[in-house]
């Protein structure tokens, strides 16, 4: 499902002296669907970058990445807004959100975005809502004024809305209690069931251990100092 | 007499405001720029009403000059010595006797003839104005046939007043074509600017002439929902006792006494004329 | 949902101003649904592409292709000037920065709302207000204000009001200029919600202009960043913001303070 090979990137800072700062050099490794694979390697390693790119949201100088049918490296914009609508779903540190559009709505907008009916796309994100103990009283209010953990399960259930073939998780059980760690956890190990490729990092070496079945550690990957 | 050209205007700008004349009626409704010459009377006072009937009069003509549809007021009695004094052409009260008559704000209740040519002096000569300031921008939408902002003056006046209040000056359009604004008009007389007669308009100073020529087909815009209607006051003239002329309210005394009368001074008299006869 | 045609296709856009740039060489295609975000700062030349794209001035060269509906892809830098301005009140729309160059502001909010319809032929009233009524409240402004005219609203309920105007004839392309600029932020993301919504719901595309790098994160599916002129990079916007390459962009990106 996924498979990435000769991957290399290197940032420029033009604003300071052009500086250049390798940050991966040669990445080659696959996941098959129904696998789960953990991304390991000290803080700075590479694995947020390398999940980014795998997501389109940083460019690489060479190699590539194939979702499915799409290679990321040199797609276009619009084949990567595709790949990302109906493919490849990102569960991020960050919630990022149109101030004042309800929770429920944010849960749902991978739905509405493939079209579907605004009603059933609803009761979809509702269901994972209250799966993930989401109070229903914040439903119709805005995550942005959630607590870090709140908003890591409306990241969490925004995720998991539609049933992606390939899931790039990042830290998704970090700051979150004992009960909704393993919710969410049984969500990880629903997708593999339906033959999701799921490429995550966890801190939380339990939960890898858990729902990975594979680690793979990104040091190989990072650039040597010249 | 020998101080003054006929009718007061030299012969090259009757010519001039003739090839506007003509340029107009084979464009019902299009509005002709002209070169609008300094007239012995103030903007407002028929500048350009009076031109055309300039370019228009010979001298066998006989002149008849309404205002409000009175024959007797300030401006229509100038209007008509000016042509005597300056044409020596005959004038008349009587509208069936008349060959050219200077209208403001009014058509003569009695029907007119192939014979005759009815010319309206004309304030603002843009219908598209109040709404759309700029000229080259009012020009472009009359030559792309942009009207939706004519229906916004309408679709304005039923959401203020339910229903549209626009009582004179009552857009039209002419021929299918043109949106033209039919001068201060009551919209009782709309229908009526489908006649024999030729119909010429002349702004003075905003320097355009248009014109209808006879049988033209002008229909005064409208919605479905909310039709034109040619409406008048619900009175019949205290004079002459018509039922289907346009009034004037008149107050008559200081304690709000009021009684309605026929605009059209000719058409009343006449009215009360067959009543004396028949008695 | 991949089509095959985009439904802009532009060529190479340049407008000079006497010697002075005003856009260069611009090119590239929007596709149906999509949401383009143009950034740069002032005097990059993001306005001067907008208008001419959407035809308010004239371009020097170049192609400016639209799928219309009738006949296709067609240029229409080579359109009649009739054929153009249906064009503009049909099937795109233009979102001024101010609303009150966008709106008619001696007319009622539901004239504002109803002209684009009896622009192009509707003659039942009836019919027309409870189009402005509808549209007024997808805009959120109460039916009971429709009457008002825009002088009496807010600068936000201004810009709701002009959307509500600018999108009653059902367009597919709408060309923004600094939608948000001028509002409180509050007011801002109330319109953000919106517009996102509308995009969504009538399968809308839209160019947005904004020097708002914010603005652009939420809205815009695409991005081109603008410099003198050129554009220097474009891409997925959020790869241009997080992983930007060109030394303007990374300034730019760079510059935007973080709450």
């Amino acid at each position: 499902m996924i498979k990435i090979s000769n991957l290399s990137k290197h940032f420029i800072l033009h604003n300071q002296n052009s500086a250049v700062i390798p940050v991966m050099d040669q990445a080659e490794f696959s996941v098959a669907e129904g696998e789960c694979v953990a991304l390991v390697g000290q803080s700075g390693a590479g694995k947020s970058t390398l999940m980014r790119m795998i997501y389109g949201n940083y460019l690489a100088q060479n190699g590539a990445i194939w979702v499915g049918e799409t290679n990321v490296v040199g797609a276009t914009a619009r084949e990567i807004i595709d790949l990302r609508r109906k493919t490849l779903g990102y569960v991020s540190q960050f919630l990022r959100v149109v101030p004042r559009v309800p929770t429920r709505d944010v849960v749902a907008e991978p739905l509405l975005a493939l079209g579907e009916e605004q009603t059933k796309a609803r009761r979809k994100a509702e269901e994972l809502l209250s799966l993930l103990n989401i109070p229903e009283h914040l439903w119709d209010l805005s995550p942005t004024t959630f607590s870090g953990g709140e908003q890591q399960r409306v990241n969490i259930a925004r995720g998991f809305v539609y049933d992606y073939p390939a899931l790039l998780l990042d830290e998704p059980t970090a700051s979150l209690d004992v009960k909704n760690r393993s919710i969410v956890l049984g969500l990880v190990e629903s997708a593999k069931a339906r033959g999701a490729a799921i490429i995550g990092i966890f801190h939380d070496e339990a939960a890898r251990d858990q729902v990975c079945d594979r680690v793979i550690d990104v040091t190989q990957y990072t650039p040597k100092a010249a | 007499m020998n101080e003054y050209n006929f009718a007061y205007l030299d012969e090259q700008t009757k010519r001039m405001i003739r090839r506007a004349i003509l340029k107009g009626l084979a464009i019902p409704g299009y509005q002709v720029p002209f070169a609008s010459r300094e007239m012995p009377m103030p903007y407002g006072w028929g500048t350009g009403g009076v031109q055309v009937s300039a370019a228009t009069l010979t001298p066998k003509d006989t002149l008849k000059v309404i205002d409000q549809g009175a024959d007797d007021t300030t401006n229509a009695i100038s209007i008509r010595k000016f042509f005597q004094k300056t044409a020596n052409v005959e004038v008349t009260e009587v509208t069936k006797d008349a060959t050219v008559i200077q209208t403001r704000h009014r058509i003569p209740e009695t029907d007119l003839s192939d014979e005759q040519i009815l010319v309206y002096q004309v304030p603002i000569p843009e219908p598209l104005r109040f709404l759309e300031p700029s000229e080259p921008e009012t020009r472009k939408m009359h030559a792309l046939e942009e009207y939706g902002l004519m229906h916004v003056k309408l679709y304005e006046d039923i959401s203020k007043h339910g229903a549209i209040a626009t009582s004179y000056a009552y857009p039209v359009k002419v021929e299918g074509r043109y949106v033209m604004d039919p001068s201060p008009i009551p919209k009782f007389d709309n229908p009526k600017m489908e006649m024999s007669a030729i119909q010429l308009f002349g702004a003075g100073r905003e320097q355009r002439i248009y014109a209808l020529p006879p049988y033209t087909k002008v229909v005064s815009l409208d919605f479905e929902d909310y039709p034109f209607e040619a409406s008048k006051a619900e009175h019949s003239c205290e004079l002459c006792g018509s039922h289907d002329s346009y009034l004037d309210e008149v107050i008559v005394d200081d304690t709000g006494g009021r009684i309605f009368v026929c605009s059209d001074t000719d058409y009343c008299s006449s009215q009360q004329q067959i009543i004396k006869e028949a008695v | 949902m991949m089509t095959d045609c985009p439904l802009l296709d532009v060529r190479s856009v340049t407008k000079m101003y006497g010697r002075r740039i005003g856009c260069s060489s611009v090119s590239f295609d929007l596709w149906p649904g999509e949401v383009m975000g143009i950034v740069g700062e002032s005097g990059s030349g993001k306005s001067t592409l907008l208008n001419c794209l959407a035809g308010h001035i004239e371009v020097d060269q170049g192609q400016v292709f639209f799928d219309t509906r009738s006949e296709g892809m067609k240029d229409t830098l080579l359109m009649s000037e009739p054929e153009r301005r249906m064009l503009s009140r049909t099937d795109w729309a233009f979102v001024h920065q101010h609303a009150r160059d966008g709106l008619r502001m001696s007319v009622s909010a539901g004239g504002n709302v109803g002209e684009r319809l009896m622009a192009v032929g509707a003659r039942h009233y009836g019919n027309i207000r409870n189009e402005a009524i509808d549209w007024l409240g997808r805009v959120e402004i109460h039916h009971s204000r429709i009457d008002d005219r825009p002088t009496a609203f807010s600068g936000g309920m201004q810009q709701r009001l002009q959307i509500a105007r600018n999108l009653v004839t059902g367009p597919r392309l709408v060309f923004m200029d600094e939608p948000t600029g001028g509002l409180d932020v509050s007011v801002q993301a109330r319109l953000l919600d919106l517009l996102r919504s509308l995009v969504r719901e009538m399968g809308l595309s839209a160019i947005i202009v904004t020097h708002d790098l914010a603005v652009v994160r939420l809205l815009a599916d695409r991005l081109m960043v603008m410099k003198d002129g050129y554009v220097v990079e474009s891409g997925l916007t959020d790869q241009v913001l997080d992983d930007p390459q060109h030394a303007y962009t990374q300034l730019l990106v760079s510059s935007v303070l973080q709450v």
